[in-house]
């Protein structure tokens, strides 16, 4: 059996003096896609951060695809860029290289190989993702919000990472694009066997890929399970965000 | 985690190459997948990609395995991959799908370097045409002011004034301070041996109220103050406030650049008079330092050197270079694109096109003066 992509235990964060994190367990199994909810404040960023090492744990451990974050060498670091991919809310990507250099730059910082390979299997990957060679070669400046996240995308599996990280990968989408996005990284997700740990608001997403819903509220998971079980859940908070979603279901029995 | 190097090993069986493949085909192994990918099929009628064998597989091992097999159909072997396990499917099919076809490479022709010179010629047209337009808005905006003096943002340009202004006082002070003591040691050095060094004080005032002063001090600026402008409103442009303003209603040249180009055009001459001060002090701590000449001595030769024509000279030019390095400014900020190199380019060609125009200028100034008499 091998090793959970993920498993925090007992976390805790402090920012500033506040408990953002509070005493949080969670393990991930690889090949999950699993959805974080929680309401703006709630930690949900500060939780994807902690886990990247971008911010420091105050108590607790995160075990990232088998290796503690807290005794993280230098090297054990780089390796995790290679194993782990992000993307960022906003993309995220280097505003001053094209489309196909902002996929192709963890492969020559982590990989050995000609511009050629480089070159074919960033194309190959930005076909996977829906973007055609023929905008391979624009700037960030020049993509829609849609391509933007996609590019991020592309770039974030650049390594075929084991696991990623998506922060509010639908945000700012339309329906059909967030549907199409949504749909991209479920066949991702069976192509190249990853596991997907996601942010996100989008009730379809949840509902649509999401094996599995955790909630967040005040720096701790108040639920975990299936969308069906989360979204039956009788905490407060819970049955407000699904009230909604609910409303929508009963008028579609009538 | 099982980490074997991925191997070939080729058989033939009537006529048709078999090419098995072993080991995990993925990422960190990207040098040896490049090699393997190379392999092509030597004379035979069709190619067998057994691919049973491999452990793991990812989107390098793919490629890789795509590679040979389009390599072996290109050169008339029909190649099929065989053996497919259901977990590596999909990502040889995905792969099998896409359109690897090497980007046509740009052919580079004899009228490539005319093309780039016309080109350059004609952005450089069309930048003074730019700057032409913006100044002429910049004075529109003026008039507008001063026929309602309550439309304008005092505020901004208070503030405006502060920073470019006040707080450049000590840098500049120095600055003049420490040429006016090097010219007149160099003087002083030189002259003694004629025993001129009286007119060393001379030298210093026509050079510094001319020239020295007022060049000194407007290349500060464009340094200090135009690569600032034209970060501000180019990072403005980028997070789309400009735009945000413009949809309200406003004016960006109204309410960002008029006030800078305003705060620029005020606060140059009042710093070249403050350091047109500070290098004659400095020639006077010289004097009486190292050239001999008691500081009641060297004010007296001051008051005969030091013209009201020459003064007049250096704080006519002052602010109309500042009004040339503030426009310049604004308008690199406002041809920023999206990326952040963009802005970096600004800011450095902001600095280089406003100290090369308050260059040029100066030899025109020189010219309209001397046919003036001044």
């Amino acid at each position: 059996m091998a090793a959970p992509a993920i498993r925090i235990d007992h976390l805790s964060v402090r920012l500033g003096g506040r408990e953002v994190i509070r005493d949080l367990s969670l393990t991930v199994d690889s090949g999950e896609i699993v959805g974080l909810i929680g309401a703006s404040g709630s930690g949900k960023t500060v939780l994807l951060r902690t886990m990247l090492g971008l911010v420091p744990m105050s108590g607790g451990s995160v075990d990232i695809l088998g290796a503690r974050l807290r005794d993280a060498t230098q090297d054990d670091v780089r390796l995790m860029g290679c194993r782990v991919g992000m993307l960022f809310q906003h993309g995220a990507l280097f505003s001053s290289l094209s489309v196909r250099e902002n996929v192709e730059f963890p492969m020559r910082e982590y990989l050995e190989g000609s511009d050629r390979m480089f070159r074919e299997i960033a194309l190959a990957k930005l076909q996977m993702v829906g973007i055609a060679p023929a905008d391979a070669d624009k700037l960030p400046s020049e993509l829609s919000g849609g391509m933007t996240k996609r590019v991020a995308l592309a770039r974030a599996l650049a390594l075929d990472p084991e696991l990623v990280f998506l922060d509010e990968p639908t945000s700012g989408l339309d329906p059909i694009a967030s549907r199409d996005f949504d749909a991209l990284i479920k066949t991702l997700h069976g192509t190249l066997g990853l596991t997907v740990f996601m942010i996100t608001h989008d009730l379809h997403t949840l509902r649509a890929i999401c094996g599995r819903v955790a909630a967040l509220y005040e720096g701790t998971i108040v639920a975990d399970g299936s969308y069906e079980s989360v979204s039956r859940s009788q905490h407060l908070w819970l049955r407000d965000y699904f009230r909604g979603e609910r409303a929508v279901e009963a008028e579609g029995w009538r | 985690m099982p980490d074997v190097q991925p191997q070939v090993e080729s058989s033939a069986s009537d006529g048709a190459a078999i090419l098995t493949l072993r080991g995990d085909w993925i990422a960190r192994h990207s040098s040896a997948l490049e090699r393997l990918a190379a392999w092509r099929p030597q004379a035979a009628s069709s190619l067998r990609v057994d691919v049973s064998r491999i452990d793991s597989l990812d989107t390098y091992g793919a490629w890789s395995i795509e590679s040979i097999r389009r390599a072996a159909s290109q050169s008339g072997a029909p190649a099929e991959i065989v053996g497919v396990r259901d977990r590596h499917a999909s990502i040889l099919r995905s792969l099998g799908r896409i359109d690897l076809a090497p980007a046509p490479p740009a052919r580079a022709t004899v009228v490539d370097p005319l093309a780039r010179t016309g080109d350059a010629l004609l952005a450089a047209l069309d930048y003074l045409l730019a700057l032409a337009s913006l100044l002429g808005r910049l004075v529109i905006s003026f008039m507008q002011v001063l026929a309602h003096p309550s439309r304008l943002r005092w505020i901004s340009v208070v503030h405006h004034i502060d920073r470019v202004g006040l707080r450049a006082v000590p840098i500049i002070a120095l600055m003049t301070f420490l040429i006016g003591c090097i010219i007149a040691q160099q003087g002083f050095f030189h002259f003694r041996r004629f025993g001129a060094s009286d007119y060393v004080v001379d030298l210093v005032t026509i050079l510094v109220l001319r020239e020295i002063g007022v060049l000194l001090v407007t290349i500060m600026i464009a340094g200090r103050s135009g690569s600032a402008y034209t970060a501000e409103v180019g990072s403005m442009k980028m997070r789309e406030e400009i735009d945000a303003l413009r949809t309200m209603g406003l004016d960006p040249v109204d309410i960002l650049i008029l006030p800078r180009v305003l705060a620029i055009t005020i606060a140059a001459p009042m710093l070249t008079l403050l350091g047109m001060m500070a290098a004659m002090v400095g020639a006077g701590f010289v004097a009486a330092t190292y050239g001999d000449m008691s500081a009641a001595i060297y004010m007296e030769r001051l008051r005969e050197a030091a013209t009201s024509n020459d003064f007049q000279v250096g704080m006519i030019k002052a602010p109309v270079m500042a009004l040339i390095i503030g426009t310049v400014a604004a308008l690199e900020g406002l041809r920023v694109q999206g990326s952040a190199e963009s802005l970096g380019l600004g800011a450095t060609s902001s600095v280089v096109k406003s100290i090369f125009l308050v260059i040029v200028l100066d030899g025109v100034f020189a010219i309209i003066f001397a046919w003036v008499g001044m």
